[in-house]
């Protein structure tokens, strides 16, 4: 207890554990009696009060249908409860809602039950977390949702299902050794009974995978791979024996899910080391999507976005399932617009994942063409780190898109993009390949000599963007004052909400042009998934504040080039807003 | 400049020094409040103790003061018992760093328990428990890759950039025969302050 009291200083933790404990039992029993267990068909078709997946449905859209908030009425938004979760770093996961009860995890793995309506307190989890574990990305992302069951995976490589009425831990499942630096950021994606996860832990030399959990016993069911092993198919595209046991492909984000095709879609991170001639060959399946039969594990499909990847363009975000027009054709489509700063537009088919188009979305100056067949890259080797190099590109390590989720409006057919434009980084590739040493780092750039800096003349670097993907074409750009870190939410009432940046807004867009409605300068900056809900015919829109982790290190690096020194107050805050009359 | 001790007295930096040098030496302190397992490789680094490499091609070769280089940058290690060959490598958290300067570079603070200009600190960063540390040979600061932080080491390695809020916990050393050998046990909580 005494260990755990010592990491939050602030009085407020202090007086949230005494007051809730480890595991405490619940505040207000009786508001959990009649919980609604949430199930494959409810999981299928979602309510438009509720909020039960990572983006609000498989298809990943962070789309709420609800209109009740609307372009006219958004002016009067205000905060109708507030809850500090007396934790400092990144909050990043948005809440979860299911009929009246609100679910929202934080950094360090805690998990808080609310009622929805008046943020009071139900129960809260917190995760005692081995003292030596690696905070190496300091957040959580969020939970997952099946039956009376809720599901976190943790920071030291557990999977724990707690019961959704009173947080007691129901099982919890070691899946990998944190000792090894494999641990888990990402909300579960549940499907068909099954827990999936994957790994994070690219900068240190993992070997990327998505696991499968039985939901109700917690005995693993399947594990796959983002590295082939010899004898599988793609091993053939790493050249050197033995790289691809600690190859990279970390799975940093929930995936998204096809039921009619069993498939469900994820994204992979970037080979390890970083630098394209420390790993030769394609390197799959680093920097791409891959299609995972939820049954087997079974690798049905793959598009790798950048063969040999060596920029640190993580293509972490899982794409969106849209169906577009393109040629005169309806498209079931997978669109992501990518790290490595184009926007991708792909098919979904059984055992296929075939190249439509793609284009940049902000300047691009590594790519030299796109194969208009295989949607295969070519590049200016001039512009790629290597060994013993000092290379400067664009965009930056962090690329056009980091993994802040883009959203897709079907009322608009809008795609709303949170961009980072005229970003670009110096890498410098250390004199030899570093030697694997678990739990290090092994990334082969020497990272004191790393520099981030704004295109010169630029006068901005975040962007939102909205794009017509029947069309192809840009629709709107807002331009930020500063970064832009924002998830995108965006409603039947025609609006789009998003923060992200320094400023500590949190803005309300016309879904339509781009105009900003609406705007609140949170306790500080918001790099949170928002939703929206509803709970007795009042629509609300909530979002977690709690700047840190990539967001504050941009920042840094930022101010070291540009000689400023933006300070943005940590901090997490649950914040819910609803129109007042 | 601020004390960084865990406890509430208004002791020195100075005095803790002497008194955890003088108590280890005594045996009466196990080499750090967090080494609670009786396990010799998990113990903190011990009064007595010498350096080997904790990574690299040298890894577990012992760390002579003639391998480093003035004015850095660092070497990381772990302590190892001389007599019995046991190294520390038990925890992560006993990870070391060694830097090497000109004693005259030093801060005051900084020279106490620092003989011929060698210093030396827990390698866990105070914020996130990271441990890969990047070297900034020009303004001669440690960077920790994971969140930015910077810490100098010239200066009892005071945080220069955040997020960390907490100095690198500092391990005294003493030169014995010509080695260096650890003086007595860490200063400052080791590990980082998310957990």
């Amino acid at each position: 207890m005494h260990t755990k009291l010592r990491q939050h200083c602030s009085a407020m933790a202090v007086i949230a554990a005494a007051f809730a404990g480890f595991n405490a039992p619940p505040v207000t029993a009786q508001s959990m009696s009649n919980y609604s267990a949430v199930t494959d068909a409810r999981l299928l078709k979602p309510e438009p009060q509720n909020w039960l997946h990572y983006r609000g449905n498989f298809e990943g859209w962070g789309y709420s249908s609800l209109d009740k908030i609307d372009t006219q009425n958004v002016r009067r938004l205000q905060p109708v409860w507030t809850l500090s979760t007396g934790v400092v770093e990144g909050h990043q996961a948005p809440p979860f809602v299911n009929n009246g009860i609100m679910f929202v995890s934080t950094p360090g793995n805690q998990v808080l039950a609310l009622n929805a309506k008046t943020g009071d307190l139900i129960w809260r989890y917190k995760r005692e977390l081995p003292e030596d574990v690696v905070q190496s990305h300091p957040t959580n992302r969020g939970i997952g949702l099946y039956e009376d069951k809720v599901f976190l995976a943790t920071l030291d490589a557990f999977v724990v299902a707690l019961d959704a009425k009173t947080g007691k831990v129901l099982w919890e499942t070691r899946v990998d050794d944190y000792k090894r630096a494999y641990y888990f950021t990402l909300a579960p994606l549940i499907a068909k009974g099954k827990v999936m996860v994957g790994t994070s832990g690219g900068e240190f030399g993992i070997r990327g995978y998505v696991a499968a959990l039985d939901a109700n016993t917690g005995k693993e069911v399947w594990r796959t791979y983002t590295i082939p092993a010899p004898g599988d198919p793609g091993h053939d595209s790493w050249q050197v024996a033995d790289q691809w046991k600690t190859g990279g492909g970390s799975v940093w984000i929930t995936g998204h899910y096809d039921p009619k095709l069993n498939l469900a879609y994820w994204g992979t991170g970037n080979p390890g080391p970083w630098l394209g001639d420390m790993h030769p060959g394609d390197s799959l399946y680093t920097a791409s999507v891959i299609a995972l039969d939820v049954d087997t594990g079974k690798l049905r499909a793959y598009h790798q976005y950048t063969p040999n990847e060596g920029w640190d363009w993580d293509e972490v975000s899982a794409p969106l399932l849209i169906e577009y027009r393109r040629n005169g054709r309806n498209i079931p489509g997978l669109v992501h617009p990518g790290r490595n700063g184009y926007l991708w537009l792909l098919e979904r088919q059984q055992d296929a994942i075939k190249f439509i188009d793609a284009k940049p979305f902000v300047k691009q100056e590594v790519f030299t063409a796109i194969d208009p067949v295989t949607g295969r890259p070519s590049w200016d080797e001039s512009k790629k780190p290597a060994t013993g190099k000092t290379v400067t590109f664009c965009p930056s390590h962090w690329g056009g898109k980091d993994w802040p989720p883009a959203a897709w409006n079907p009322k608009t057919r809008l795609l709303y993009v949170p961009a980072q434009e005229n970003l670009c980084s110096t890498l410098k590739g250390e004199e030899k390949r570093p030697t694997y040493e678990a739990g290090k780092r092994f990334v082969g750039t020497d990272a004191a000599a790393t520099r981030v800096f704004r295109r010169e003349g630029a006068k901005h670097i975040g962007e939102l963007q909205a794009w017509n993907l029947d069309t192809g074409k840009k629709v709107w750009t807002f331009e930020y004052p500063h970064i832009n870190w924002g998830p995108v939410l965006t409603t039947g009432g025609g609006l789009v909400f998003a923060g992200g940046s320094s400023d500590r807004m949190f803005r309300a867009f016309d879904a339509k042009t781009g105009k900003v409605l609406w705007e609140f300068k949170a306790n500080s900056g918001i790099t949170a998934v928002p939703i929206s809900y509803m709970v007795d015919g009042v629509q609300y829109i909530a979002v977690q504040a709690g700047w840190g982790v990539d967001a504050q290190k941009m920042i840094t690096r930022l101010d070291q080039t540009m000689k400023t020194n933006t300070h943005v107050p940590q901090g997490g805050v649950i914040w819910v807003f609803a129109v007042k009359d | 400049m601020q004390s960084r001790t865990a406890c509430a007295c208004k002791c020195s930096r100075r005095d803790l020094l002497k008194a955890a040098a003088g108590a280890a030496a005594l045996g009466l302190v196990p080499g750090g409040a967090a080494a609670q397992s009786t396990d010799p490789r998990s113990l903190r680094p011990q009064v007595g103790d010498r350096f080997v490499f904790s990574s690299g091609p040298r890894k577990g070769i012992v760390v002579a003061p003639g391998d480093l280089a003035l004015g850095g940058p660092h070497v990381t290690a772990f302590a190892q018992h001389p007599a019995s060959g046991v190294t520390r490598d038990g925890s992560r958290l006993n990870e070391v760093l060694l830097v090497r300067f000109d004693s005259k570079d030093l801060t005051e603070a900084a020279r106490a328990n620092a003989p011929h200009g060698y210093v030396a600190f827990s390698a866990i960063c105070t914020h996130g428990a990271c441990s890969d540390w990047g070297w900034d040979g020009e303004r001669k600061v440690l960077r920790c890759p994971c969140h930015e932080s910077e810490f100098d080491p010239k200066d009892d390695a005071r945080v220069l950039v955040g997020p960390a809020t907490r100095r690198l916990p500092r391990l005294p050393l003493k030169a014995e025969d010509g080695a260096l050998v650890v003086a007595g046990a860490f200063i400052g909580r080791v590990g980082g302050d998310l957990t």
